[in-house]
This record gives C-alpha cells, structure tokens and sequence, in this order.
C-alpha cells in the first residue's frame, strides 16, 4: 500500500507540474489548454486514491505507515481513526493538496467555455501550488504520509484532545476555507497577467470566495464550540496566533466579498479588489504557516518546523509576485474606473466597512506577529496578551455593525436626505428603544461597549427585517399571493442579495452573544466537599456525590452537582475528569500509568436561551494515585509469588513463567494481570468515592452564550442560500462574452435601481434620476460593443415595468435584454439568453421578467 | 474666482488626510503595543533578571518534577532546548495537557529564586500527537483548564 500510495503521489506531482507548464505555455492551442485542465482532474483523482489509501490504512490498524502508528492505535475509535490522517502533518499537506485538486477541478469545469484567455494562467497558478504542496509531502523531511517505519505492536494513538465529534468536520472545514481561495486568487493573476481586470474573473470564482469563506467561517465557530465544550477553559476564543491565523483571512475574505459588488455594479475598487484577495490568499498560506511551523508562541503546537521554510518562500514568492503584478497593471486597473457618486450611496458604506475590516486584520496582524516584531526593533520578544486584542478589535467590530446595518438600506450611487429618513425610521426606532429598555431595565449600561453593540446589532437586525418586508411586499404587489409565498419567492429569485441580508442578521445575533458572554460572564473557582454548598451569581451549587469509573483505558474522576435558583431546583451538572494511560514506548503497564498520560476534562453544561452554566471539576487525586503506587508494587509482590503471597498470586506467577516459555498462554496471562489491575483500581476508586475530599470547581454563568451558536448557524443558511446555484446555473454554464459582461452588470444595475425605488430606499425623484443615467449608459455600451444603435434619443425614465418582476433581479443575469430607446417609456427586457440589442429609439423595455439570469 | 474645489485637488486632500489620519492610527498601535506587551523570556533569561519583573515565560516543564504542595502546584523548568533550570511555583487553573516535558507559557515574576506564576495564566501546548519522551505525572492540581483548541 505504501508503494502504491508512493508512485500515486509522485505521479500526482508530475501531473500537477506538468499541467501547470502545458496550460502557461501553450495558452494559445485549445487542445493542450484543455490537455491541462484533464490533468487537473487526474491529480484530484490521483490525491483522492492517496487520501483513500491513507484512512484504508488507518481503518485496518496498518502500523508500517508512519502516520498511522503515531497518530492511531488498535483502541482508537474508527470514528477518530477516519479522522486521525489531518491531526498529523503529512495528512494535513495531503488535505491540502487534495481539496485544492478538487477546488481546481470543480473551477475548470465550470469556466470550461469562458474566459479563454485568463484560465490557462489560472490553471498554472492552481497547479503550481498543487505542485508545491504535493512536492512538500516527497521532498521535505519527515512529511511523506506513505512513510513506511518498522512495524509497532501498536499504534500510539489519537490525543485525547482530539477524540471530539469536531475532529472530524473543524480541521477540513479551516483547510477547505484556506485552499478554496486559491481559486479566486488563481483567476485574479490570470487576469492581471492578461490584463482582463473586467469583473468577469470575478464573476466566475465569486461562487469559490463565498464557499471558501463559508467553509473558514463554519470551521472557525466549530473550533470556537469546540473549545468551549471539552477544553475545559470555559472560553471560545483566546487570541491565539493559530486561531488568529485562520480569522485574518476571513475578515479579509469579509471585505472581498463586499468590494467586488462595488466593482460588479459600479466598475470601482479593482485595485483594492487584486490587493484585497492577494492579501486573503496570502494570509491562508501564512495561517497555514503559522500552524506548522511553530515560528510563534501558540498553544497548538501542531507540527514541527520542517515545512516551515518552504511555506515562507512562496509566501514570499506569493507576495512579492502578485504586489509586482498590481503595480504593473495599474494603468489597466485604473481604465474606465468610476469615482464614488455621494458619500451616502451603498458602494460608499461598504468601502467604509472594507476599511473597518482591513483595520482589523492590521491590528490583529500586529499583534499575532508582535512577539517578532519587538524582537526585530529591541531585541527582546514581547507579547501581546488577549485583552490588548479584545480593547483594539471591539471598538472597531461596534462600528462595523453599525455600518452593517447602514449599507443595506442605502441605495447604489447616491441617496437623498428624504428617503433615508423614509428607510431609516424604523430600524432607528428599534436602535433606540433596544438602547433605552438595556439602559433603564439591565446592567448593560455599565458596559458601554456592549451597551453600543446591541444598540447597532437591533438597528441592523431591524434594518434588514425591513428590507424582507419591503422586498416582499413589492412582491405580493406585483404576483398575488401570499405574503410568506411572496417572501420565499423574493428570497430564492434574488439569493445572493437575500442570503447576504441573512448572513448580516447571523453575524449580528453572534455578535450579540459574543458581547454578552464576554462583558457579563460570572467566573469563579470554588472548593467543595461532598454535601456541601457554593453561590455563585444567586445560584446555589451543591457538590451531591463523586464517582469514579475504571477501565483498562482511563480512570474518570467525577461529581455530580445540583443547581438551584431562589431555593428552586434548576439542573443537575455532571462533570468529570479523565486521566489516559499513555500508550506505546511511554506506557509501562502498571496501575500508576492511569495518571501518566494525558487528561482531559469533561464539561458539565446546561444551556439555555438566556445562559449558560458550565463548570468542571478538578478533583483531589493525590491520594488515588499514592493509592495506585501502593497497589502496583503490591501486585509486583504477587506476581512474584513470595512468601506469604495468597494461592491467588502463586497461580498468576506459575502462568507467568509458563507463559514465559509457550507464548500462546501470553494472552491468558496478560489478561488475568489486567483482571487484578482493574480490581485494584476500582478498589480504590470505591475508597475515593466513600472518602472523597474537597474538589474544586470552576463554575461560568455565561449569558447569552447560546445565540452565538444560533447566529453561526443563520449565517451559515444564508451563506448556503447566497451560494446555492439559481435554476439557469444549474442547467448549464453559457457561453458569455466581454459585451454580455457589461449588458449584464449594467441590466444588474437597472433592477436593483428598480428593487431599491419598490422597497423605498429611493424616491420616485432619485430613482427617475438614476435610472435615466443607468439607461443612458446601458445604450452607450451597447453602442459600444456593436450590438445596437441605441444612441438616437435620450431614453426616458423607465416606469413601465415597476414593480414588473424587478425582485427576481437582484445580482443575476447573463442574460440578454434589449435597451430600445424609443418611446416615453423606457424598459429593459431581462431574460436568460446572451444576446441583446437596442433600437436607438430612446425606448428602453425593462421586465426583468422571468428572472432567469443567473442571480447568484 | 470659482467656488468649485478642482476634483484632483480635493482627490489630493482626501488622500492627504486619510494617509494622516492612518499615520496617526499606525503610531498610536506601536506606542500601545509596546506599553502594554509583556517581555517573553525563557529560564535563563529570566535567572539573571530584576526579581519582581513581570515576564512571560516559555519553558518546558521538566519531567518528574511536579507535585502539590498544599492548593500550590510546584514544578521546575528549563529552555525550550534545555539548560536554565528553574522552579515555579503556580496557583490556579492547570490546563488538561500539562505534565512533564510539555512547553508552557506563563505569566508572572520571580520572588526568592522561584517563578511565580499569576492565577490562570498558564497555557499548556495542545500537542496533536502523543509524545513518547514522558511520563510524568499530569497536572493534576486544583482548577481545571486555560487550554483551548
């Protein structure tokens, strides 16, 4: 298997290299360009052979592979054995290597008819660091997931840590988030280097940005609740450089997502976009980086520093490159770009909240990398402990929510004074009253920092309720119905927009519960006996019993706590602590090996709408584990049958010796010394419980904690809903060309123009205004690109189709339309195909109607 | 004389004050950085310093030295790559992975020749493997964990 496992992955490498060369240097010829993009699919197949070797031998307890003897044992669950490959540094490259082959593969196949002159570079880029990666696993020392070693008896198996449910979705989600990015990153070099900077490479990897970010963010909360949940800390988040290494990208992928709207709608901000998701990809190299190579000071101490020099070179090569790339392309870049119209248009907020994000990720940055900062200027290593993170993010995380709330009630281009007021009202009204009620009725007010963020969070969370209700209602307007049918109608015709709007709200509810559990946490160590009473916050915990389970594993130390409230019982927790015996070269065998391994807490946890409580026990084991010394040398005596030893011991010793001589008894005799071995620890353990001194246990009241979770999982449906493929999509890419590209972006602009005047954020005055220019432009670029003679006449202001089926526009449309420019009313006709024309009449026709673009 | 600011001037005055406006930020972030960051030494850096200096200390805790005296948890440590042996004295929360041979970080100063840690400032490694270069008795004192994933 190894050997099999060993040429697949050579081949990989020579595949991706060559795939690489092939699609750069013969970009011209179709045939090797597509020669290239079949290799890329060879490589995931390749890599997915390699990943299905390494858990097949992971399954089977195949103990010659390296990976499998340190990071499996034969006692270790299949479930964690599945998800043993990525805790090691071998399985973690191979991960990445294969979720960038499958990244590459899915991104080729959907932009096979398009963007002929961006993908060859694009499949270059993708294969080279495919190479890099795979190249990492054959050359660099002590990483090849098929190194073979001589073959253990056992297996030293899975940290305890580690053996948690999330073990097997956290680790790949963060390195799905990560190499994902590659795929927008690939297509912005090829279209620098081609200098297409359009946003049709946007446009095509955009899916790929919100899959990566999704997969970041999704891994982030899961790291986040695991943490909470079984590290026995109480904390979800500590500043750590390895947890800061996966958030930077994700605020940077934030800002991304947001900027290339504006570049979409309003051809703006392409250097800040090409800076942007450098910057992001940069940073996903570097988390991975900073978890494998131990440079800083970081409680996940994950690998060794082996990889770590390679990864810093095309971190380099990555940055230093792409940087050359954007100055060189910054005349292209700047082409055509269009200025900010008002400094209250939505393009405007979401450049502000671009700003706030990047603002972030510099601080952060600057403290994650302090330690080598300081030692560069001074000399000496400094360190930046959590609340220097916590004072310099908040404050700059309030005013992103505030801005949050803002941007989606704001129209594009600009706004008037009278129909903010209109738009403004309601979520303003919310805001206040939310600040008044936390005032007058909550101790809020001593925490203004909190205080600000559910002030912001209720005016954005109202904000956008509103744009549901608006959106919605323009709907039952136009179709009928019902106001929910209405609601899922304006929802699914327009996901990108709407899905957007309830990632806002699951980012806004998480935040809500960020800022409460941190600002009003109650976190208190007590010391109980059995029998006895602490309160904490005004609950009352009673440490009811201890108890104690034994196997031949570990040796779980417990209790069981009561919990009331003004004299009411309220829950009761069960806490524990298990101590492993280590495995492999460090066991010895005997009893005293239960406290010499690893251990782990269990968490007591009773959750709530409105909080949490969460302790965990550390109990007084000093006298078990003298207990157990006692009891080993004690077993030694009767092993070696003494005199005065029981009739017991003598039997043991005589299997013992004839095991010595016929190794079949080995078993037997293994079997009974463990027998004694269990009888002696459960002996004592019945003594620990009967005798249990005082424990002690560290008891968090966290509130709010649970809409944390509930506002990761929001924002994960709406990031599912933004993602998902509209009905068109799915049935097939579409042949498009530069001149669609910009009919579309420019039919985009009409509709939301139109959505926006139905739900209120324009006035009839505004919207006149704005859709006489956007029609006017419309047949300047047909004009442009040939397809029509729409320059006769100045098209009227469109009115006709409102509201028509302007919900199903959103952000979709590939499609054709024709801007006519004849009569007084002026529409444009939206439909799914890729053709369009203008009659220069001055008439332009807008349905919008079926909503068959593409909407995504 | 006309009342319009020429556009590229007020482009000009924009960018002005935003590079102002982040130059300001920029310095501001250096100078609270480096006030409030705490020095990270390791043992035999910090044998030889002021004692009552605060430092963070990243050692490795030597096997077979920790043991409870009373609620406090005493251990010896050394550098990363051994030499400066140092005892610690600690109360507080214990990590779940901390034992013999694992790198710590802690927080805290010297009195009398002993590293003092402060209460809850000990941070264990989480390793992601079990290492076989010890077997020491775990951390077994009061409190639980300040260890995260």
């Amino acid at each position: 298997m190894a050997s099999v496992g060993g040429v697949l992955l050579a081949l990989a490498f020579f595949v991706a290299a060559a795939s690489a060369i092939t699609a750069v240097v013969w970009r011209h010829d179709d045939a090797r360009v597509i020669l290239a993009r079949r290799g890329v699919y060879t490589v995931f197949g390749l890599l997915l052979v390699c990943v299905v070797l390494i858990e097949v031998a992971m399954a089977t307890n195949d103990f010659h592979l390296n990976i499998v003897a340190e990071h499996s044992s034969r006692e270790t669950p299949m479930f964690y054995k599945l998800a043993a490959m990525w805790s090691s540094q071998e399985g973690s490259l191979l991960l990445w290597a294969f979720v960038l082959s499958v990244a590459a593969s899915l991104a080729l196949y959907t932009t096979r008819h398009k963007l002929r002159e961006i993908v060859p570079w694009a499949t270059g880029v993708m294969m080279a660091i495919g190479a890099f990666f795979i190249g990492l696993m054959l050359f660099a020392p002590g990483v090849n997931p098929f190194h073979t070693i001589q073959t253990p008896q056992d297996g030293i198996g899975l940290n305890p840590l580690l053996q948690h449910p999330s073990m097997m979705i956290h680790p790949p989600m963060l390195y799905s988030g990560y190499v994902a990015w590659t795929v927008p990153f690939a297509f912005a070099i090829g279209a620098l280097i081609t200098r297409r900077v359009d946003s049709e490479w946007i446009r095509a990897t955009r899916r790929f940005a919100l899959i990566a970010w999704t997969f970041l963010g999704f891994g982030l909360l899961l790291g986040a609740r695991w943490s909470y949940s079984e590290l026995g800390w109480g904390g979800y988040w500590a500043w750590d450089p390895v947890e800061n290494a996966a958030l930077m990208p994700w605020l940077l992928g934030t800002a991304f997502l947001h900027s290339i709207m504006v570049q979409e709608k309003r051809n703006m901000l392409k250097v800040w976009n090409a800076t942007l998701i450098v910057a992001t990809f940069s940073m996903c190299l570097l988390g991975t980086f900073l978890v494998r190579s131990g440079v800083l000071q970081s409680i996940h101490a994950f690998g060794d520093d082996t990889v770590g020099p390679y990864l810093l070179a095309v971190i380099g090569i990555v940055v230093i490159g792409s940087t050359c790339l954007i100055v060189s392309r910054l005349d292209a870049l700047r082409s055509d770009q269009k200025r900010i119209d008002s400094l209250f248009s939505r393009e405007s907020v979401f450049l502000i909240n671009n700003l706030l994000l990047v603002g972030m990720v510099v601080v952060i940055a600057w403290g994650t990398f302090f330690p080598l900062i300081s030692e560069l200027f001074t000399g000496t290593k400094s360190s930046l402990a959590a609340p220097w993170f916590d004072n310099y993010t908040t404050p700059l995380a309030i005013v992103l929510v505030l801005f949050t709330g803002i941007g989606p009630l704001l129209a594009w281009r600009r706004v008037t004074w009278a129909s903010a007021r209109k738009v403004f009202r309601i979520p303003i009204a919310v805001g206040v009253l939310t600040l008044i009620v936390l005032w007058v009725f909550t101790d809020a007010a001593h925490k203004p920092w909190a205080l600000a963020l559910f002030t912001f969070a209720a005016f954005a969370i109202a904000g956008i309720v509103q744009e549901f209700y608006n959106g919605a209602h323009a709907r039952q307007k136009t179709s009928g119905g019902s106001f929910a049918g209405a609601l899922a109608a304006v929802t699914a015709r327009n996901r990108r927009r709407y899905g957007g709007y309830i990632v806002h709200i699951g980012i806004a509810v998480l935040l809500i519960g960020i800022a409460a559990s941190s600002s009003f946490q109650t976190n208190e160590n007590v010391s109980m006996k059995p029998g006895e009473t602490r309160v904490v916050d005004g609950r009352e915990f009673t440490y009811k019993r201890p108890y104690v389970k034994v196997d031949s594993e570990k040796y779980t130390i417990g209790a069981i706590v009561e919990v009331k409230e003004d004299g009411n019982y309220l829950t009761t927790l069960e806490t524990s602590r298990r101590f492993f015996r280590p495995t492999g070269a460090a066991a010895t065998g005997g009893l005293a090996d239960y406290f010499s391994g690893e251990a782990t807490s269990e968490v007591g946890l009773k959750t709530s709408w409105n909080h949490d409580i969460w302790t965990t026990v550390a109990p007084n084991v000093q006298q078990v584990q003298h207990q157990l010394t006692v009891a080993e040398k004690g077993l030694k005596t009767c092993i070696e049958a003494g005199p005065g030893t029981p009739q017991q011991c003598k039997q043991l010793s005589a299997l013992m010796r004839a095991a010595a001589a016929e190794p079949r008894l080995q078993p037997q005799a293994l079997e009974q010394i463990e027998n004694l071995q269990l009888l002696s620890a459960e002996r004592i353990a019945r003594g620990y419980v009967n005798e249990a001194g005082a424990a002690t246990f560290k008891v968090i009241i966290n509130p709010l904690v649970l809409w944390m979770w509930i506002g990761g999982i929001i924002g994960l449906i709406g990031a599912l809903i933004a993602v998902w493929p509209a009905r068109s999509r799915r049935k097939g890419a579409m042949v498009r060309t530069e001149a669609d590209a910009l009919k579309e972006a420019k039919y985009r602009e009409i509709r939301d123009a139109e959505l926006d005047h139905a739900s209120g954020k324009l006035s009839d005055e505004d919207y006149a205004l704005l859709d006489a220019e956007l029609r006017k432009e419309a047949v300047e670029i047909l004009d442009a690109v040939g397809v029509g003679a729409g320059t006769a006449a100045e098209p009227r202001v469109g009115r006709a189709g409102l509201p028509s089926d302007y919900v199903d526009s959103d952000d979709g449309g590939n499609g054709n339309g024709h801007v006519n420019g004849e009569g007084a009313t002026a529409t444009v006709e939206n439909g799914n195909g890729s053709n369009g024309h203008a009659n220069g009449n001055g008439h332009a026709k807008s349905n919008g109607a079926n909503g068959a673009s593409d909407r995504d | 004389m006309s009342d319009v600011v020429d556009p590229s001037r007020k482009r000009k005055i924009r960018l002005g004050v935003a590079l102002t406006v982040a130059v300001f930020l920029g310095v501001a972030l250096v100078y609270v950085s480096f006030s409030a960051s705490d020095q990270t030494k390791e043992p035999s850096q910090i044998l030889t310093a002021t004692p009552g200096q605060k430092f963070e200390m990243n050692a490795k805790v030597i096997p077979k030295s920790v043991h409870h005296e009373g609620e406090t948890l005493k251990f010896e440590v050394e550098d990363r790559d051994g030499g400066g042996a140092m005892p610690v004295s600690y109360q507080g929360v214990v990590p779940d992975p901390f034992r013999g041979g694992r790198e710590i970080v802690l927080t805290g100063a010297v009195e009398n020749g002993t590293f003092v840690g402060e209460p809850e400032s000990l941070i264990t490694k989480c390793p992601s493997k079990f290492t076989t270069d010890a077997t020491e008795t775990a951390g077994t004192g009061n409190g639980s964990s300040s260890s995260n994933g």
